[in-house]
């Protein structure tokens, strides 16, 4: 599981059986202070999140678990909108 | 597993229903040495782990879904800390010998 920024939306037409009404969200990982790490990936939305956001994502298998459909071949999900992040690289100096 | 040291917490109002009642903690998994290695994961945590504290993480699903148990045969959880570490011994030759 990982923390991620959402930076777009992806639209396909043509999917899978099992993705048929699934949002799919553009997604920049990120540390827990903010800073990009990785590539860009396309993930999986069931929590309504959009750009601008940050989000939590579980990823491998356990992705398809999120969906409403089983054995959906996906492999990244958001699964969580953060509010806060309480880690050292987040503190504030002031 | 993974050797990891808990460096913070993420808190998440709108969540899947499965991480509901869950904490959240985020992990740098450690080298041999003690020292960071690569990026900072998620895991939720099952043994009241704290920041700054060493841990055990369990990145699979089967085993996250034997202890958490499932929702509608489901669970999207995949990393779990089951033990807080209080000793770990590694021989310096060994580990110098594995890096």
């Amino acid at each position: 599981m990982y923390l991620g920024r959402v930076v777009g939306t992806c639209v396909a037409s043509q999917k899978v059986a099992g993705m048929a009404g699934v949002k799919l969200l553009v997604v920049q990982p990120v540390t827990p202070g903010g800073v990009s790490t990785g590539r860009l990936q396309v993930a999986c939305d069931v929590v309504h999140a959009g750009p601008g956001d940050h989000v939590a994502l579980v990823g491998a298998r356990e992705a398809s678990h999120a969906l409403a459909e089983s054995f959906v071949p996906v492999d990244a999900a958001i699964i969580g909108i953060v509010d806060d992040v309480q880690h050292p690289s987040t503190e504030r100096t002031s | 597993m993974k050797l990891c040291l808990v460096t913070g917490t993420v808190v998440a109002t709108v969540k899947h229903p499965a991480y509901i009642g869950q904490k959240l903690l985020s992990c740098q998994p450690l080298d041999s040495t003690g020292a960071p290695q690569g990026a900072e994961l998620l895991a939720v945590d099952r043994v009241q782990a704290g920041t700054g504290d060493r841990v055990l993480v369990n990145q699979e699903g089967n085993g996250s879904r034997q202890m958490l148990g499932t929702l509608d045969g489901k669970l999207p959880i995949r990393s779990v800390i089951i033990g807080i570490v209080d000793d770990v011994a590694v021989d310096p030759l060994e580990a110098r010998r594995g890096v």
